[in-house]
């Protein structure tokens, strides 16, 4: 078969019908979103469906910011995500280095121990973790879930298996010409590590932004909401409303796109080196 | 005095050397320390304190706010009385049967169709992860919506395909269906990610044994068997034991779209937990169900390890 001049076997356009199809379905949700959330009710269910509304209203995006405080809402989320991708970040990358290149006592113990808790369900403690949180004071605080999120294993693990991948030499260097650990961190092992920095900044913000069981648990008060709890409580209010709800549906996603667009070349690098390793 | 003067002298250097040595190695495993202690306090406080402290709820009565009792077996005794637990219990088995090696087989045809050269693959790639990415909560909903059994287009899809009225699947309000609609979305939530893995794993495969069995004159099916698959090995069991553990773990989704229902049909031990410690506040009984879901992935992931070894 000739297409576009040239010559082209079966076997490659079934591929291609193949992964087409299959790329419809994963993404087909998100077309039906974006398509009901500038639908009026009636026109949502409507059979064949219309994938670009007659009249599309954009009056949905308008109103779900009065509806209901989304824009608090996107703005806590906004704090929190921040906060605890910045402490990620720092603490994790921080960390590693210790854990990758520098020698002291119990270095293998303390490191299996963070090992040991990424295998355990965060379901096990999440509701003695909920009693200290009380005791703190932060049970109804932002505080609650960016120490819940802030300080992982995972983060360590990340961080620690990529910088075992820097040699050691350029360490010793380093040290040669004078430099101090905490230079050696800054201005050699960061710079370098930018891969694993953005697969740790996809991998946490993705989390923290879409996180829906911490702050269901720890979040009762309306103006500490997150966007994923606003939401949730926007169906339940708005139960028929559902272009509102689509349009409310497809705000909470953009970020995570945006992010997921921007570094997406580094998360699936990331993901499979952590899989590889692990 | 002049030989004492300079063994005087030269002691307390010599001791200074010997201390300053000392220090030096103090000095450095301070430094060290001082790279671990801001992630390590937070994860010592927050993480493995609760954790320690949840194996000794499991033995204790408590609601929270009235002092605690010592309860010995008897939140483990309860298990066996627990109904809903059981339901729980084995719901989640059922999951993870079911979800796992589809998910496992959806992600790796995923990865050998996009292992190909394809124009546009980055393209496939990103949309095939795009599920995985996206908020829970909003693909739920959009869920819920395409799967609504009166008016949403999958039935009506269906009906127009010629399925009769009254057997189209009732999805999430039936609870024969409720669990299937569960792990039809685990399955399309997850497979792009663990297609990425399935990706990174085909980049190790050796180029020459397929050249070898070529020459043997072996069909796509055949080197997809005895080739790809062997050397997937590795790849395979690491997928196998997170996909194990998200199963065990399944909550969010079940949360979302069944409420655990109808009935007791997609009740699972996460979602028990959560219930029995912030619904009825019985925090003792609540953590050894967590204790059985954490001995059933201990369990499930050595089993896996042994399992893995016994292959090499």
């Amino acid at each position: 078969m000739r297409i576009l001049g040239r010559k082209v076997k079966p076997g490659t356009i079934a591929t291609y019908v193949l992964v087409i199809a299959l790329t419809v379905i994963m993404l087909l949700p998100f077309v039906w979103m974006l398509s009901a959330s500038l639908k009026l009710n009636r026109e949502v269910f409507e059979f064949p469906i219309h994938w670009i509304p007659q009249h599309p209203r954009w009056q949905n995006y308008a109103d779900i910011w009065t509806k209901i405080p989304l824009g608090l809402f996107v703005f806590n989320t906004a704090k929190i995500t921040i906060m605890v991708t910045l402490l990620q970040l720092f603490t994790s990358s921080f960390a590693a280095y210790a854990f990758a290149k520098l020698k002291f006592p119990y270095r293998d113990v303390l490191f299996l121990g963070y090992i040991a808790t990424i295998a355990m369900p965060w379901q096990v403690y999440m509701v003695p973790q909920f009693i200290l949180m009380r005791e703190f004071g932060l049970y109804n605080t932002h505080w609650a879930l960016i120490a819940l999120q802030a300080f992982t294993a995972f983060g360590v693990f990340l961080m620690k298996q990529f910088y075992m991948s820097i040699p050691d030499e350029l360490c010793e260097a380093a040290r040669v010409d004078g430099m101090n650990e905490y230079q050696i961190w800054w201005k050699i092992m960061l710079p370098l590590s930018k891969p694993a920095l953005s697969t740790l900044t996809i991998f946490t913000f993705v989390f923290a932004w879409n996180d829906f069981l911490g702050p269901m648990i720890y979040l009762t008060k309306t103006d500490l909401k997150t966007i994923q709890i606003g939401l949730r409580m926007f169906i339940s209010q708005y139960s028929a409303e559902y272009g509102l709800i689509m349009a409310a549906s497809v705000v909470a996603i953009i970020p995570v796109l945006l992010v997921f667009l921007a570094l997406q070349r580094f998360f699936v690098e990331g993901v499979a080196n952590a899989g590889l390793k692990g | 005095m002049a030989v004492s003067s300079l063994e005087l002298e030269g002691k307390p250097r010599k001791k200074r050397r010997v201390l300053s040595k000392r220090q030096q190695k103090l000095r450095a495993n301070l430094v060290a320390y001082s790279f671990i202690a801001p992630n390590f306090l937070g994860f010592a406080v927050f993480t493995l304190g609760p954790i320690i402290f949840a194996f000794a709820l499991a033995f204790m009565h408590w609601d929270g706010s009235n002092p605690i009792e010592f309860a010995g077996l008897d939140n483990f005794f309860e298990l066996f009385r627990d109904r809903p637990f059981q339901a729980a219990f084995w719901n989640t088995i059922v999951y993870t049967l079911f979800s796992v090696p589809l998910t496992m087989a959806c992600s790796l045809g995923l990865a050998m169709l996009l292992n190909k050269k394809l124009f546009g693959r980055n393209f496939f790639r990103a949309a095939m992860f795009f599920p995985y990415v996206a908020s829970l909560v909003a693909a739920a909903v959009v869920w819920n919506m395409l799967f609504n059994p009166e008016m949403g287009p999958v039935n009506m899809i269906l009906y127009t395909m010629g399925v009769d009225p009254k057997n189209l699947p009732g999805w999430a309000a039936d609870k024969d269906w409720a669990m299937v609609t569960i792990i039809l979305f685990g399955i399309w939530k997850q497979a792009g990610y663990f297609m990425v893995i399935y990706l990174a794993g085909l980049q190790g495969v050796n180029r020459e044994l397929y050249e070898a069995a070529d020459l043997d004159g072996a069909n796509a099916w055949q080197k997809f068997w005895n080739v790809t698959l062997p050397q997937l090995a590795p790849t395979t069991f690491f997928v196998s034991v997170m996909l194990t553990i998200n199963s065990f773990k399944v909550f969010d989704q079940v949360y979302m779209i069944t409420q655990g229902g109808p009935g007791t049909s997609t009740l699972v031990l996460v979602y028990h937990i959560y219930n029995e410690a912030f619904i009825s506040w019985d925090l003792g009984y609540s953590s050894m169900v967590a204790l059985v879901l954490f001995v059933l992935v201990l369990a499930v992931t050595l089993v896996q390890f042994r399992y893995s070894r016994s292959l090499d």
